[in-house]
Formats: C-alpha cells, structure tokens, sequence
C-alpha cells in the first residue's frame, strides 16, 4: 500500500515523511535518554542507596539528605504556592471579567513568570528573600545576629513556588474553566451568594484539576536546579536541615556539582547515574499522573 | 380578586447595543400559571431571566424600566439579589444536579442558609421531594449520587431542590423540552399541582404543553410582547394576526 | 416554613461578611502575581544598580580611603572578607561556614574554572574546599559575631568595570577585572542559533505531523511523550549531554574540544522542543477546519494542504512558538553550565567552548562577595535576561496574537 502510494504522489509521500522523521527524531531522542540514565544508574537503585548518607568525601553511600531535601523543599514550596495559584485562578474565572484590564494584565503577569528564566528567580530569591527580607527580619529580631539573612530552605521554597506559580495558576484555571456555568447559575437561583458557590459547588469539582497543578508544580520544583544555586542548596551537609533557617540538600544540585564540582567525576559516576535516575523517575512519575489526570479533566469537558 | 405578584412596566434590554426586549409591560397573577411562548430568540428565556436577576451574571447585559415583585422595583439598587433568588426560584431547561448525593442536593438551598439541624433537613428534604412527585422513587437511595438518576428524575430533583428553599415564584426555562413524553406529563402534572402555593412563570416552545398547563400565555415575537391574555382566549380568539400565525403553525 | 418566608427581606441590602471578606482577599492576592513581576524586575535591577552609581560614591571613596575604616550599614548582609591575594597556583579555594557548624562544616562549592582566568588553558581545573578556618584565600565568614559590617568601597573598580562592559575581555577575577561582556553575548547568541537551527525544524514538523497527518493513535503516543519531555528537569538534560551526548557528538563530528556551543546548543534544543511543539500545534489547531477542507476540495492533496495551507496561516504562531523558544534557550542555566564548556571566547566556531550570560551568573554567584562589582555585573547580566524575556515574551503575546486574530477572522 506504501508502495502504491508512492508511486502515485512521491512529493507528498517526501513531505509527509518528513513531518514523521521529525516527530520520530523527537521520541527516540527521548528513549535513548530514558535507556542510557535507567541502564546507568539502575545497578544503584537500591533501598541502601535511597536511604544512606554520603559517605568518603561523597565518593560513596547513598543521596537520602539530597531526597529528604527535594522532599521538604518541595512540600513548603507547595504550601506557598498552591493556595496562592487556586486563588489567583479563582480571581481570574470567577470574578474577573474576562476582557478587563486587570484580567489581562494579570494573566500577561502569569504568562511572563512562566517564562522568566529560571536563574533570574535565584537571583530574585538572594536580591529579595534574603538580602531585603531577610536581613530585615535579622536586624528587627534577631538584633542583628546573623539567622535569615543567608540561603536557607524557607528562601529557596519560597523562590521555588514564585516560579512554579504559573503552573498551579495555569492548571486550576483550565478545571475551573470545566465547571459547567449551569451549576452555578443553580447554587445562585438557589440563593447562594457567591463566595458560597464557589466554596460549595466550584472548587470542589475541580479538585483534581487542583492536585495536577501541585503535581506538575511539584515535578518542577523536584528537578529545577538554578533558582536554588544561591537560595539554599547546600554542596554537602552532615545533618538533615532542622529548620527553616537550615540549608538543604537537593537531587539536582546534587547531580550538578557531582558532576562538575566533584574531585573525581569518574569515581563517583554511578553515584551521578543513580541520582539522575532517581530524580528522572521522580519527575516522571508526576508527570504521568499530571498528564493522565488532565486528560480525565479534558475529556469530562467535551462530555 | 387577584393578586398580581410580578409586574413589569416599559422594560427595554439589550445585549451589548443589540435589543432583545422592547418595551414589555405585563402582569403576572400570583398562584398561577403563566407560559411564555414564541419561536427562539423571541426574548422569552431571557425576559424569564430578568425576573431574578439572573441577567446580572451577564456583563453586556443593561436593563431599563420596571420590573415589580409584590411591588417592589427588584432593579432598584438596594435590592438584595441573593435574597430575591430565595423569594424567586429557577428550574433550568437542562436538569443541572450537583454531583453530591440526592440528599445534599435538595438540602443545599436550606444548608446555605445556615440551617445545619439535621432532623429539619430531614423533614424538609422529604417534604420537597414528596412536592415534587419523586419521593417513592429515591427514597430509598437518598445518600447515592444525583447524577445516576434519570433526565427526568433530574429535573424533578432539580424543582424538589428549588422547593426547599421554599420561594414564592418559580421561574422554568423550558422545564421539559430535554425530556421523553412521559416524563413531560410528569412535570407537567407536578406543575398543575405546584401553582396551588407557589406563583409560576414557565417558557416553553411547546404550545400544545403552554395550553395544557397554564392559566395566561404570553407571546414574545423579536422581543416584543405581541399578545398577553387567558390561555383560553389566545388559543381560540387571539386579537393578533401574528399571535394567530403563529399558533397555527405558520412560522416558528 | 412561613416564618421563613417573611424573614426574607429583599429591599434592604443584606452586609455578608464571609462573601466580603473572601472578595477582598481574593482580590489582593490576585494582583500579587503582578507585583511580583515588579519586585522581580526592582530587586533584580536594584542589585546592579550600583554599577551606574559611581559618582556619587566617589565621594565617600576618598574619606575610605584615608582612613582606612569599613564603613558600617545595618541594611547590608553582614560580611566579613580577606580581600583576595593572587594565588601562586592559580587556585581559588573557598568555603561558606555557618558559625555553629564549624566542624561539620556545610562545605560550599566554588566554580572556579582556573583555566579561563588564566585565560589560555582549555581545561578547566575545579576545586572544592574543604573548610580549613585559616584559608588563606577568599573566605566568606557569615555570622562572624565579632565583626562589625564592613564594606569596602568598590568605587573605582565600578567605574572600571562599566568601561569595559563592552569589552572582549570577561575576567572578573584578575588584579584588573575585566567586565567585557560580548563574549558571552556572543556565546549565548551562538547556542541560542544552534539550538534554534535543531529545534524549531524538529518541533515544527512534528507538530504539522501530529496535527494533520498522524493517525489518532499515534498522535494519543506523541503527545504525551513530549509533554514528558517538557517534563524533564534541564539537570537531567544536562547531565545526559554532558556523559552521553557530547562523547558520542566528539566521535561523529570529529572536533577538537568535548564540551562546546554546538553540544549545549542541541542539549538546549531539547530543552526547546517542548515549547515549541506545543504552542505550534496549538497554532495549527486553532486554524479553521473550513481552510483545510477547502483547499482539499479545490483537489489539493494533503501534504500541499499542510505546506502551503495550514503552515502558512499558523505563521504567527509558529513565530511566537520560535520566540519564545529563544527565551527559554537565553535563559537557561543548568545546561549550560554543565554541557558548553564555560570559556568566555570570542570566537564563531560552533565547535569551541563558549559561555552564556545564565551560565555565568549560575557558575559565579557564589563565590562574588557580596556587595562588590562582580556582583553588580552579575546581577546587571540578569536584568539584561529579564528585560530580554520579558520583551520576547510581550511580543509573542500582544504583537503575535494580534496578528493570528487578523490572519484568521479577517478582521
């Protein structure tokens, strides 16, 4: 059937393929990467390896600070930034008229920190977090002993949900955009007030739509690495970070200065597999979940 | 004597610069029935939607004139809109449960008022199912999702849940136009029943449905109001040529 | 029942607490994601704006120097450094020590690429400190208690330094630090082509074939499988250029040097794809069906249609998609600092090591003092991204948009 086909239009049989070469470039690029860091690293993807300290000026043992540092950073970063995405989504659906000015300014506002490069939030994060706030809080309570006004988890989090606030924004607007109007013009002809029918009817139609924004905020949060470089991110730290003031670990810090900063790269390299995978599996399985649940989400629009 | 629940005087609405309602003054009696007719785009959903402010949701919506409930102006600007969708109730034409349990979503009126005893709900929850002819069939599943019910279940559903608020008028957008001939006569029935104690307002393009049920028939052409009077006489003796038409099937 | 009914009182505006309040609150935070925007854009800038400021500090520079006594402001960090000798061996070693953890000490990384500085070598020797209390070299102390805040005049050397911003010279740690910053202008615009030139073509095919040629099957694969790829951290994508890509590319191509623009500029591309693909098909999807079969029924074939149709009127988009490809390529650190090779050279060769603006300010931020002009220069790079971005980002978005509306209403 190709065959015939190609006999009959060869340009169009040219064209098309091309168009499929690309898309095939695409996938195996994308394969070759899964196969090459799952082959490389699975031989240390081990309970121990997940579970210990570094060890021998971190030539040896395992990534658990990095692992319970992304975990941390991740879950203050989502405190931060989800309730500040859902509300700024619900702003923007339920009370905003769609054409304003203020609606579109702060969708254009949303749209540009989703494109702001990321190492301009890690400066962000030092020129703002910790330079202004946090040497203020230093010098109004800590009579200027020295506490905020350096990297540590909170600033790095902090930073971390500036940037991943589009993603929330973005998600949790598309699910609230599913909420068929005609329920709540029935929570209104029912005499509910607003703020009743977003609370009662609204947001809870569009929970999922809520968790793939946390999830997909999270994902990036996991594996980003630049906004951290001077908010927090620690090289190597003897003791899990206590408090907020504490630096921290990260996954992909972690692979980056293994890899460049590291006295003997190839001594370590399958440690650097091993945390590449780890945090590779990590922001994939998020993202899968993120993908399938936003599937679900767009098919029960078109339903 | 009657009472005239709903009166409007020399209303005017436009969408945008577009007008969609052209100078409609009309009373509607209380504990009636009175049905909105005219072929689609008339203006008649959208007059119905002006009643309780429902228009408001709609930016490029502006309104002029009158619109009197129990003779006050509800376009007035110290109306309180929440509490006139209390008073003024709305069954939509296509059935919209919330996916909660049957239970909840006839409870949500009283519970958004602030009423969280449980036996009142109880009691008011049955009582409006009982109202609205669909008790036998869900009593016994009232803790399960609305959203397994029929169509017509729904709507039903849909009007027991206006009922608890316990409103005075109920406005219907075409309540039975989504629905097979034996549910329509159920709604239908329920209707009949209904204007007993409450005041109703229902569009339908059905005419043969508007003459069954209603008490008074209004006919909306291009946002006009052509004719208003008895049912009885605008289907037998209508005074406009266009009214007459349009009964008859020539347009429309 | 009736009790209610009279309770319902509609002529008087009822006052709703919760309503009013979650409006308000709503509201505000709302507009936060503005503000944000503009402390951005203030803290960015607000850090390199000493550099432009030399004048006026010339003044206090003279009274410094007489007496030699650090000027103290409760406002700054505190910040107690040796200032830098010249190490014989060309090393620069340097540790962050918070003051209770001397002996399990947080061992701060420094990025120091001797080889730049010595400006000749390729190779690039690095070092990590081990905290030794008497460095010799750049010590960083925070929370040294006794220190007063000190902060040494960087007067003159701003004013050096903003002469040579358009220098070819980037050597912002030598006894004459030189601020030159075409080399990584031109090493950015190099990798940023690069990328471009392996991207776009890639994502903008791929993209006409999934929205016009590909069996729905197929097309439910390669959708997610890029937005997977959207998914994957640029560390990661670094790391695999750097380990995997730019060995086998060495082997293919045959060039001199491992790590350079054309292997950051496809690891880059890859960063890209994503982008745009996406608002491509989006482009592609939002063009009427009426077009498509139109110029199907006046006897065009598909792949005609596709070219010569659809490609055509995306045009807007596709740019946009290309734009703000561009951006994310600018703008990207992690890559660039692990897959380009991180010397600051002036050439055009697509096989040699160069340096992005990102890069620099990723590989440099930590170990500037802070205060001084290396770390107002850094923080001027990042302004430049910003105002950068945000330009490319307001075109693809009013400019572009404006455009496609034209293009396919008519208007």
């Amino acid at each position: 059937m190709i065959l015939k086909r190609f006999k009959r239009d060869a340009k169009g049989f040219f064209f098309e393929g091309l168009t499929l070469v690309s898309a095939l470039i695409i996938i195996t690029i994308l394969i070759v990467m899964l196969v090459v860091i799952i082959i490389g690293g699975k031989s240390m993807f081990t309970w121990e390896f997940l579970t210990s300290f570094p060890t021998e000026g971190m030539t040896q043992g395992g990534i658990f600070p990095a692992l319970f540092g992304t975990a941390l950073m991740v879950i203050i970063m989502s405190i931060a930034a989800v309730p500040f995405g859902v509300i700024t989504a619900i702003y923007l659906t339920e009370y905003a008229k769609e054409n304003s000015v203020i609606a579109r300014s702060i969708r254009f506002a949303v749209r540009t920190l989703a494109v702001i490069p990321s190492i301009i939030f890690g400066l962000f994060g030092l020129g703002f977090f910790i330079k202004f706030v946090g040497t203020g809080m230093d010098s109004a309570f800590m009579g200027g002993q020295l506490k905020w006004g350096q990297p540590n988890i909170l600033w790095a989090s902090l930073t971390m949900a500036l940037l991943t606030l589009p993603v929330v924004i973005v998600s949790v607007e598309e699910a609230l955009k599913t909420i068929p109007r005609e329920l709540r013009e029935a929570s209104l002809a029912l005499g509910a007030t607003k703020w009743q029918t977003i609370r009662r009817v609204v947001l809870p139609g569009s929970y999922s739509g809520i968790m793939t924004g946390t999830i997909l905020a999270v994902s990036r949060g996991a594996g980003e690495v630049a906004p951290i470089l001077f908010t927090g991110a620690a090289y190597y730290l003897a003791t899990l970070p206590g408090s907020l003031s504490d630096q921290f670990m990260s996954l992909g810090y972690h692979i980056y200065i293994m890899t460049t900063q590291s006295a003997n790269v190839d001594q370590t390299l399958p440690i650097q597999f091993g945390t590449t995978l780890v945090l590779l599996l990590l922001t994939f399985s998020l993202n899968i979940v993120a993908i399938i649940l936003r599937y679900r989400i767009r098919r029960r629009r078109i339903a | 004597m009657i009472l005239q629940k709903i009166r409007t005087e020399n209303m005017y609405l436009y969408y945008g610069n577009k007008m969609a309602l052209n100078n409609v003054s009309i009373s509607i009696p209380e504990k009636q029935v009175t049905a909105l007719i005219g072929p689609s785009g008339c203006g008649k959903s959208t007059f119905l939607r002006s009643l309780n402010r429902m228009n408001d949701l709609i930016d490029s919506v502006k309104i002029e004139g009158n619109i009197f409930v129990d003779d006050i102006n509800i376009y007035d600007k110290n109306i309180d809109v929440v509490n006139l969708r209390k008073k003024v109730g709305m069954v939509f034409q296509k059935s919209n449960p919330f996916a909660k349990s049957i239970f909840d979503n006839v409870a949500y009126g009283p519970r958004i008022n602030g009423n969280n005893n449980k036996s009142e709900l109880k009691e008011i929850v049955e009582k409006s199912l009982r109202d609205a002819a669909i008790w036998d069939e869900v009593k016994d599943r009232l803790h399960d999702s609305a959203m397994g019910l029929s169509g017509g279940q729904q709507q039903r559903l849909c009007i027991a849940r206006t009922l608890a608020v316990d409103p005075e008028i109920i406005l219907m957008d075409e309540p039975a136009s989504a629905l097979d001939p034996i549910s329509t006569s159920k709604i239908e029935e329920l209707i009949f029943q209904l204007k007993e104690n409450f005041t109703i307002v229902i569009v339908t393009h059905n005419m043969q449905q508007a003459a069954r049920i209603s008490d008074n028939t209004a006919f909306f052409y291009l946002g006009e109001l052509i004719e208003y009077n008895k049912t009885k006489k605008i289907y037998t003796n209508p005074d406009k040529k266009q009214t007459e038409d349009y009964i008859s099937g020539r347009f429309g | 029942m009736n009790e209610l009914k009279q309770k319902i009182d509609i002529t008087k505006k009822k006052f709703r607490w919760s309503d009013y309040i979650a409006e308000r609150i709503i509201k505000s935070v709302a507009f936060l994601s503005i503000t944000f925007i503009v402390l951005i854009f203030f803290f960015v800038f607000r850090e390199s704006f000493p550099i432009f400021n030399f004048s006026k500090d010339a003044e206090h520079k003279t009274e410094q120097d007489s007496s030699k006594q650090a000027q103290s402001n409760p406002n700054e960090i505190q910040e107690q450094y040796g200032v830098p000798a010249p190490e014989p061996e060309k090393q620069e070693q340097y540790g962050v020590v918070t003051s209770d953890t001397l002996t399990e000490a947080t061992i701060q990384t420094s990025t120091q690429e001797t080889a730049q500085q010595a400006s000749a070598q390729p190779a690039k020797q690095e070092q990590y400190g081990v905290q030794t209390a008497d460095d010799t070299s750049m010590i960083e102390n925070y929370a040294t208690s006794e220190s007063k805040a000190t902060e040494v005049s960087t007067t003159d050397n701003n004013k050096h330094a903003l002469k040579t911003l358009v220098t070819k010279d980037w050597q912002p740690v030598s006894d004459n630090p030189r601020f030159g910053l075409l080399p990584l202008l031109l090493g950015t615009l190099k990798i940023t082509i690069i990328s471009m030139l392996f991207a776009a073509p890639l994502a903008i095919l791929a993209a006409l074939y999934t929205s016009v040629f590909a069996p729905k099957r197929l097309k439910e694969i390669i959708k997610p499988a890029i937005e997977l790829l959207a998914g994957i951290p640029s560390v990661v994508i670094g790391f695999f250029a750097l380990m995997i890509m730019a060995s086998f590319l060495q082997d293919l191509f045959g060039y001199a040097t491992r790590l350079n623009s054309f292997v950051g500029g496809i690891a880059m591309g890859l960063a890209a794809i994503p982008i745009i693909y996406t608002i491509t098909e989006d482009a592609l999807n939002a063009v009427p069906k009426t077009y498509y079969e139109a110029s199907l029924a006046l006897g065009a074939s598909k792949w005609q249609t596709a070219f010569f149709v659809m490609l055509p009127a995306a045009t807007p988009g596709i740019f946009a998609a290309v734009l703000l490809g561009i951006g994310r390529v600018f703008g990207e650190t992690m890559i660039a600092l692990m897959a380009t090779g991180n010397a600051a050279m002036m050439g055009l060769n697509p096989f040699e090591s160069v340096r992005t603006l990102a890069a620099t300010i990723g590989a440099e931020m930590a170990e500037v003092v802070f205060g001084d002009t290396h770390y107002n220069v850094l923080f001027l790079i990042g302004s430049l991204l910003f105002i950068f971005t945000f330009i490319l980002n307001a075109i693809a978005e009013f400019w572009v948009k404006g455009r496609l509306m034209k293009k396919i209403q008519g208007k």
